[in-house]
């Protein structure tokens, strides 16, 4: 069973292909903005509200060495939120005809004139509030270009001729391997009757690799908007390697070990906190931050921030509302500062009991399309580089016994408020002594508080891009970390 | 609808595709939430689109849009075709589907009540009124609850002449109140936890299942968590609820069983699986008195996993997966089955919309009930010493699916054939065939419910799937309980 899903219109979409027989151009800011003229005139709405999202997506699936799934799609959607007196409500459509944009404006309205009113909706906001541009033709200077043509080209040989690479390496390392090499092209748009246009491009590639001996196996993963900056073949061999050393896992007893996760792992466990980086979860008192704002909560080491403009980050500048994403300091020296906050979370946030509690109230830009439960989230999360950071083999070095973790797997929450997860090692989890790789050990469950967790870290390497399956794209140090707490051991 | 997709078997066929599928999808679905007293989010969603499967030089192409004029679907049937190519480029053999007799046909889930035809005031007053139930239990501090409604519309053609025409229409409903105090945050959800009940019904599933009802001892659970005593740690005999029972089946029987996790098509993601082929007939899945079947037939109920065809124009099958404890299937499609020595596929090949490729998906993996009449109030009174948990919280498995670990809402403990307290935080974990060969009692068919579960993710790009799981409340002797809080 999946994770609950939530709706990320406006602040995440996937998509992608450019298929050299056909030649089709991307939804453009001009045809969008055509569409929302369109939509206006059908609407009787006090407001109305348009995000555009979609585009081309292409992904290449290989197992046992051999392509065996490969797909491409291409795909526009239009979701249309409309405003009578405080009440409000959201209809989408993948159909730009005048009849189905007549139909999803009558949707939204319908569903919103039957509402209550809410006192805590504000009007749109417009481009001076959004902190936006007006001009359509000109990008969000905020942000890097995250849209490069060498990316928007790919097509299946290229991408085939990538896993013929890595299938090459899995067959001299005499392996079997499984994976994806896929590219996407995508759009993100928000016209709002406020006169508000946001509009953003950007390209993604992703390459997985897994490598699988007998009893054993080792995996890497890597994205990024330019995919020049992939290299399936390195990615290969560390994955191969990783296969190769970890062969014949020997079983270890479950107990509490100095622990040295990787990137991908830091993250796949991190990102289960961040939910709760809401105004709007201090309000609903789900956050495991309620009266711990201003406290010291993790290691002195620990410091987190969320900015969309870093440069090793991608996607839109602007939320679920159009408002510019800022910068937001969440973490300093271990000591929590501050939470993210939507617009009418922090008008909530200024009328509530914790006002004087939570640090800066005012909004920050990382708003989820309305109407939502949810309020916001910080999805562009930064941990900043230590003092004194220490490779990867530094960290292996300095350890007498512990556990080197490449990735984890199915992490759930089990406590809330203490955060704590479980979840399970795999694909290279190996047994350090005496400053050396010993070699695989089965894998391990841990049940693990994060604030613990981070309250144990005692080194880490420079912060990368780092993408796994557990939680989104972060950029993420490697951690070395003491008494982490491994309760199982599973079979292999 | 035939014709546009006929439009697309027909340019495969001249781009040299020697086999060639393609579905014409619309789906239709309305979501409602309220939280504390205040409608959360109401959204109506549409889409329209085809995508077409295909295989050339003796691989897979798939290509999807949502245009639908002529010149669009010819040129995604040619991206197809393109792409299949390009899938050639890396194989070890041609892919071979086993046979299967092309057929035309209609099925639509049968219902009583349209979701759709019922008004969205008449539904967000039922959401209020629980809302206002749960909150009028001093110490609930949240409370949320949801309506879903769904209807998918199909069109199946391929190029052997199959021609199916397929309506399926699903519900969902539930609530949870949680409670926080001190440094704890407790939560009960009804009538399951994560969006609660689902099944392919219409409207007359809200009256079934009553909601407002149940309310008030929900939020009064959720309150008095916060009294109770922690779970004790140890191994006991537990008792499962039909819903917790519902999702250790999911976890630990039915995606072991896809047979494409099993062959390696899984590995980078959702994993694979501890049932390598020689496990067929020879392994000792589960004690003598477990029986699991995957059926995707009506008759088995308004399962998630309930339908006429798959969506390679297969028809519903029912597939015996554990027979007296005895493991004896997979579920499988039509690429797959000869791995397994099948000449046909057991029909699990599902989609989430248009614009993805069918993959093997779980259909309804249920745990057929006891023979003998069994209550739950009997189980508990022949039980010494164990704990019945309720209302799945969490939930982990390995990538071969051996290890598990589940935490449930609320826990009773049971001394001597009574339920004598309510515990807090009740967790067991354990091996999937250990587990199963535990199995000492289950209830019979009055206690047995159809779940569904709406959230089962898989593939690459991901999928979201609906699966359905009927059990009844059962006994395992021995587990370990409450290694999830042993320390940290």
């Amino acid at each position: 069973m999946g994770r609950r899903h939530r709706d990320f219109t406006g602040s995440r979409l996937g998509a992608p292909i450019r298929v050299r027989d056909v030649c089709h151009r991307m939804l453009t800011i001009d045809q969008a903005g055509d569409i929302f003229v369109r939509i206006k005139k059908l609407s009787t709405a006090d407001e109305v509200e348009v995000l555009f999202s979609g585009g081309r997506f292409a992904l290449t699936r290989f197992a046992n060495n051999t392509i065996h799934q490969n797909v491409a799609e291409e795909n526009y959607a239009v979701s249309v939120r409309t405003v009578f007196g405080g009440r409000t409500a959201r209809a989408s459509t993948n159909k730009f005809d005048d009849e189905s944009l007549r139909h999803v404006v009558l949707a939204s309205e319908s569903l919103a004139k039957v509402q209550h009113p809410d006192p805590d909706l504000l009007p749109m906001p417009d481009s001076r509030e959004a902190g936006g541009r007006a001009d359509r033709s000109v990008r969000s200077a905020q942000a890097p270009s995250r849209h490069f043509e060498q990316t928007a080209a790919i097509t299946p040989e290229a991408r085939a001729e990538g896993v013929k690479t890595i299938v090459g390496a899995a067959e001299r390392h005499k392996l079997t391997t499984a994976g994806v090499y896929s590219s996407a092209e995508s759009i993100d748009g928000l016209f709002n009757s406020r006169g508000l246009s946001r509009w953003h491009t950007q390209t993604s590639a992703e390459v997985s690799i897994t490598m699988l001996a007998a009893d054993s196996s080792g995996w890497q993963k890597a994205n990024s908007p330019d995919v020049a900056s992939l290299d399936p073949l390195a990615l290969a061999e560390i994955a191969a390697r990783k296969a190769r050393d970890s062969a014949r896992p020997r079983e270890i007893p479950a107990g509490k070990y100095t622990v040295i996760l990787e990137p991908a792992a830091v993250l796949d466990i991190v990102g289960f906190m961040f939910w709760d980086y809401s105004g709007m979860a201090i309000l609903d008192q789900r956050s495991f931050l309620t009266g711990r704002i201003g406290t010291k909560l993790f290691g002195d080491n620990i410091t987190i921030s969320d900015d969309v403009a870093h440069p090793l980050h991608s996607g839109s500048p602007f939320d679920g509302e159009g408002v510019q994403r800022q910068r937001v300091d969440l973490v300093e020296n271990g000591i929590v500062k501050r939470v993210v906050y939507a617009r009418a979370t922090a008008e909530r946030m200024k009328r509530s009991q914790y006002r004087n509690k939570v640090g800066p109230v005012e909004a920050t830009g990382h708003g989820f399309a309305l109407p939502n439960e949810m309020g916001e989230m910080p999805l562009n999360i930064v941990f900043a580089a230590p003092q004194d950071s220490q490779t990867l083999e530094q960290m292996i070095a300095s350890t007498e016994r512990g556990v080197l973790v490449t990735r984890l797997w199915y992490i759930r929450e089990v406590e809330p408020y203490e955060k704590m997860l479980t979840g399970m090692t795999r694909d290279g989890t190996f047994y350090v002594e005496n400053g050396n790789v010993q070699g695989g050990v089965r894998n391990f469950r841990f049940n693990e508080s994060l604030i613990h967790m981070l309250l144990n870290v005692e080194a880490m390497s420079a912060p990368v891009r780092a993408c796994g399956e557990e939680s989104f794209d972060m950029v993420v140090p490697a951690m070395k970390v003491r008494e982490f707490n491994f309760t199982e051991v599973t079979k292999f | 609808m035939k014709h546009i997709a006929n439009w697309a078997l027909d340019t495969a066929a001249l781009r040299g595709a020697r086999y060639a599928d393609g579905r014409i999808v619309a789906q239709r679905s309305r979501a409602l939430t309220t939280k504390n007293g205040k409608v959360g989010s109401a959204s109506d969603a549409e889409s329209v689109g085809m995508s077409v499967r295909v295989i050339a030089d003796g691989a897979w192409g798939f290509a999807a849009s949502a245009e639908l004029g002529r010149g669009a679907v010819e040129a995604t049937a040619a991206r197809a075709v393109e792409i299949a190519r390009a899938s050639a480029r890396v194989k070890r053999e041609d892919v071979r589907l086993a046979p299967e007799k092309a057929v035309a046909a209609e099925w639509s889930t049968p219902y009583k009540i349209d979701p759709f035809s019922v008004s969205v005031e008449q539904n967000i007053g039922l959401l209020l009124k629980i809302d206002a139930e749960l909150r009028s239990v001093a110490g609930i501090t949240l409370a949320e609850t949801n309506l879903n409604f769904n209807r998918e519309e199909q069109w199946f053609v391929s190029s052997e002449g199959a021609d199916i025409h397929q309506t399926k229409v699903s519900t969902g409903a539930g609530y949870a109140a949680y409670a926080f105090a001190g440094n704890e945050i407790q939560k009960r959800s009804y009538p399951n936890s994560y969006g609660g009940q689902w099944q392919n019904k219409g409207y007359e599933l809200i009256d079934e299942l009553k909601l407002v009802e149940n309310a008030r001892r929900i939020a009064e659970e959720a309150v008095a968590l916060h009294q109770a005593d922690q779970c004790p740690e140890g191994k006991f005999d537990i008792i499962l609820d039909s819903s917790q029972l519902g999702l250790q089946i999911h976890e630990s029987v039915g995606h072991p069983i896809e047979l494409d996790r099993v062959l390696g098509m899984e590995a980078n993601f959702a994993g694979t699986s501890f049932l390598t082929l020689d496990k067929l007939r020879t392994l000792r899945y589960g004690s003598g008195l477990v029986n699991v079947v995957a059926d995707a037939r009506q008759e088995h109920g308004p399962g998630l996993g309930t339908f006429g065809f798959d969506d390679e124009g297969v028809p519903a099958q029912c597939t015996p997966i554990i027979t007296k404890g005895l493991f004896t299937g997979y579920l499988s499609s039509r690429e797959t089955a000869h791995a397994i020595g099948e000449n046909r596929s057991g029909g699990t090949l599902r989609a989430e919309g248009w614009n993805r490729l069918p993959m093997i998906r779980m259909t309804n993996i249920s745990l057929l009930p006891g023979e003998k009449p069994l209550r739950l109030e009997q189980l508990i009174a022949s039980t010494d010493r164990g704990v019945l948990m309720q209302t799945n919280r969490s939930w982990s498995i390995d990538d071969k699916r051996f290890n598990f670990q589940f935490g449930c809402e609320i826990g009773w403990e049971i001394k001597k054939g009574r339920r004598v307290r309510m515990v807090k935080n009740p967790s067991y974990s354990g091996i999937t065939t250990e587990f199963w060969n535990s199995l000492d009692a289950i209830c019979s068919s009055e206690e047995w419910t159809l779940w569904g579960t709406p959230n089962c993710g898989k593939g690459q790009p991901q999928q979201v799937m609906g699966t359905g799981h009927g059990a009844a409340p059962s006994r395992f002797h021995g587990i370990k309980v409450g290694s999830a809080y042993k320390s940290s």
